[in-house]
């Protein structure tokens, strides 16, 4: 039981990453319906940006107090990937609109691919895996089998209102409405006076804050970043937006967690090595998306797809 | 064009040629161009640049040393610890008719994919830090050979020691590309003929992040000891969710993660108590081991020479006395290379095999001690003062 449980602490992580990380993808689909393969990356970008604040601090202010320490580590990533995501959607994305989806695919593919060879780079030491500082409290309780961390509870529960808040803003403001309209029908939002541009920057605003929020989690959850970490996460993370079905925040978490369940699954109730755990998770999404092609939650755009 | 022209031009060609005579007084050597590869960048590029240091710092020895016959040329090209990155370094440098022989290959991976690549182009290489025996003794190639051991002995070493240590209950991580492989099979073997007892064995992807899964099994097994099978990166993340997931086992690497980065990665109290077993006797314990580290620090390198620098420095040392020898002909020099026979070395005496395996009989155990891998019959841990997890002595 007390494994079982363990096993559930660990899946459930595991998943609120995968989540965060798909929300980006479902949400830039929903409102531009393009796929941005560079999203994997920005994660990476957003966790060495918050470890570089981490190494600046250090330096300037070296006896800041941990809590401060992790809410400048936050606010200095999600500002860099921000930045970064908004200028690619304004002049990378935006001038593709009219172009074949296929050019979208391709150019957001080479832009990761330019993120993550930038930091092995031009990073210092860039290739190497780098220590992420520990910054959380370090409590936990402990039962038999069972560990239960308190750092854990704390990023889990954070990436929830993460997803919460990004809901809101999305179900419940004006600005939200407005994505909504150009996510529904651009031409007729246009007419309606809704600032197309404006929007579409700021939904990608919204995405790349996520995703920087999910590289900054991926750091102290595991301690140790490096410059590919993105890239299997963006495979995983595009997966668990189209199992959920593409284009629903609801379908991204559920994905999300469906995927850390399979791989948890795989690693564990299968008798042969555990290596073979991502060809089982991914192989199971082929299944899954054989089955219902619009994903578990459809939504009515993606029967465009 | 007239016959003056033609004269002109000639003139010019002789006074060129002139010109290059004169200049080559200054220096008569003729330049030979010898070889390294290794991970310059990339998880484990700690060892690769040490590696690289290393055998650098032979070529400077040798080109400041004027009785030298020749003037050497250092050409280093970096593998990533990729087998399809190792073999496209390879052919560049085998293809290059003017380097004569080369030092090359940490991971064993890569030099698995590379030996016939060498023995079509005919270049004698000497493997300097990867440890996988098929990468000598699954080939008749005499273009390779290889200075540091092969990871049987590490492991016959290291099963016995934790023996004699009083563990019995393992389970191994390994990663699932050849060199974690062979690193789980002798283990495993060795460890069953001495009397332990295998759990369970998990073979995971050399880019996996999270080992949660894998550990929580491990965790409910109750080993006594986790061995982990492969290289540094991964090791940082074993260990380091390891102590997350509040596992009480000892950690037992192989010679892939001795090094500082390991140590670096994790941090002094997580690393603390770690073991690793590497084929050799540690430099500063070596026949002229301090004059070497003393060279080495001279030329003010970035990086450490890490584990195999030492065998890097000596595989050079003995490429450039063939070269010297016999002239710069790889025919003659692997002739040479592979009849090395007792040859008194800084890392001990060297003699290659029929396969070109050089017989290193000695093997270091090392255990983290206040954030240095401290060789295990100086430490602490050996006089009892500190204990391992789970330790019965």
């Amino acid at each position: 039981m007390e494994l079982f449980l363990q096993f559930c602490i660990n899946g459930l992580m595991l998943g609120m990453m995968y989540a965060l990380v798909a929300v980006g993808f479902t949400l830039f689909f929903g409102v531009l319906d393009v796929i941005v393969f560079s999203h994997g990356d920005t994660v990476m970008v957003g966790s060495f940006a918050g470890l570089s604040m981490y190494w600046w601090l250090n330096a300037v202010y070296p006896g800041l107090s941990p809590e401060w320490t992790v809410l400048w580590i936050f606010f200095a990533a999600v500002a860099a990937v921000v930045a970064m995501g908004t200028l690619a959607a304004r002049f990378m994305i935006m001038p593709l609109r009219k172009a074949p989806p296929l050019n979208t695919l391709l150019a957001t593919m080479m832009l990761g691919t330019v993120l993550r060879e930038a930091i092995r780079l031009f990073f210092p030491d860039g290739s190497n895996p780098k220590p992420f500082p520990r910054l959380l409290p370090d409590w936990a309780w402990q039962n038999g089998n069972l560990i239960l961390r308190f750092d854990n509870i704390l990023l889990f529960s954070m990436g929830a209102l993460v997803i919460i808040l990004v809901y809101l803003l999305i179900a419940r403001t004006r600005l939200g409405m407005a994505i909504r309209a150009v996510a529904q029908d651009e031409e007729a939002a246009r007419l309606m006076g809704v600032n197309f541009t404006l929007i579409v920057m700021t939904t990608f605003a919204v995405g790349s804050a996520v995703a920087a929020f999910a590289g900054v989690m991926n750091g102290l959850y595991y301690n140790e970043i490096n410059f590919s970490l993105g890239l299997l996460l963006g495979a995983i993370g595009f997966s668990a937006a189209v199992i959920g079905g593409l284009g629903n925040i609801y379908g991204a978490i559920l994905g999300g967690f469906i995927f850390a369940f399979l791989q948890t699954l795989g690693a564990v109730v299968l008798p042969f090595a555990s290596a073979y755990k991502d060809v089982f998770a991914f192989g199971s999404v082929i299944t899954l998306m054989a089955i219902r092609p619009t994903g578990l939650i459809a939504e009515p755009s993606s029967q465009r797809v | 064009m007239g016959i003056a022209t033609l004269f002109r031009v000639l003139i010019f060609c002789l006074s060129l040629a002139g010109l290059s005579v004169d200049s080559g007084i200054a220096a008569a050597k003729t330049t030979v161009k010898v070889g390294f590869i290794g991970p310059l960048t990339g998880g484990v590029s700690s060892n690769g640049l040490g590696g690289r240091n290393s055998a650098e710092l032979a070529v400077m020895e040798r080109n400041e040393d004027p009785s030298s016959r020749y003037a050497y040329e250092f050409v280093a090209l970096d593998d990533e610890c990729k087998s399809n990155i190792g073999v496209q370094a390879a052919t560049k440098m085998a293809a290059d008719r003017k380097v004569i022989a080369a030092v090359t290959h940490y991971c064993s991976a890569v030099a698995l994919s590379t030996v016939d690549i060498y023995h079509r182009f005919g270049l004698p290489v000497v493997v300097w830090g990867a440890v996988q025996p098929d990468i000598t003794y699954g080939n008749d190639y005499p273009e390779i050979m290889r200075i540091c051991g092969t990871m049987i002995n590490q492991n016959e070493e290291a099963a016995k020691f934790m023996r004699s240590l009083g563990y019995k209950k393992f389970a191994i991580i390994h990663d699932t590309t050849d060199y974690g492989k062979s690193h789980k099979d002798y283990f495993t073997k060795y460890l069953v003929e001495n009397g332990g007892e295998i759990l369970d064995v998990f073979g995971v992807t050399s880019d996996q992040q999270d080992f949660t899964a894998e550990l929580t099994k491990i965790k409910s097994l109750n080993p006594e000891v986790i061995y982990f099978g492969g290289l540094t990166p991964l090791g940082v993340r074993v260990r380091s969710q390891m102590e997350k997931l509040g596992i009480r086992a000892q950690f037992e690497g192989v010679s892939g993660i001795k090094s500082d980065a390991f140590i670096e990665g994790l941090g002094k109290e997580l690393a603390e108590g770690c073991l690793s077993f590497i084929e050799g006797t540690p430099t500063e314990k070596l026949p002229g081991g301090r004059k070497f580290l003393k060279a080495y620090q001279s030329r003010n390198f970035a990086q450490g020479p890490e584990a195999y620098g030492p065998f890097a420095y000596t595989a050079m040392v003995q490429i450039l006395d063939a070269i010297e020898k016999v002239g710069p002909d790889r025919k003659k020099v692997t002739a040479t290379l592979n009849a090395t026979k007792d040859a008194p070395t800084l890392v001990g005496d060297v003699t290659y095999d029929s396969h070109g395996q050089n017989i290193v009989p000695v093997i270091s155990k090392y255990v983290v001690q206040d954030g240095v891998w401290a060789l295990w019959e100086d430490s602490e841990y050996a006089s009892g003062k500190r204990k391992l997890v789970n330790s019965k002595q």
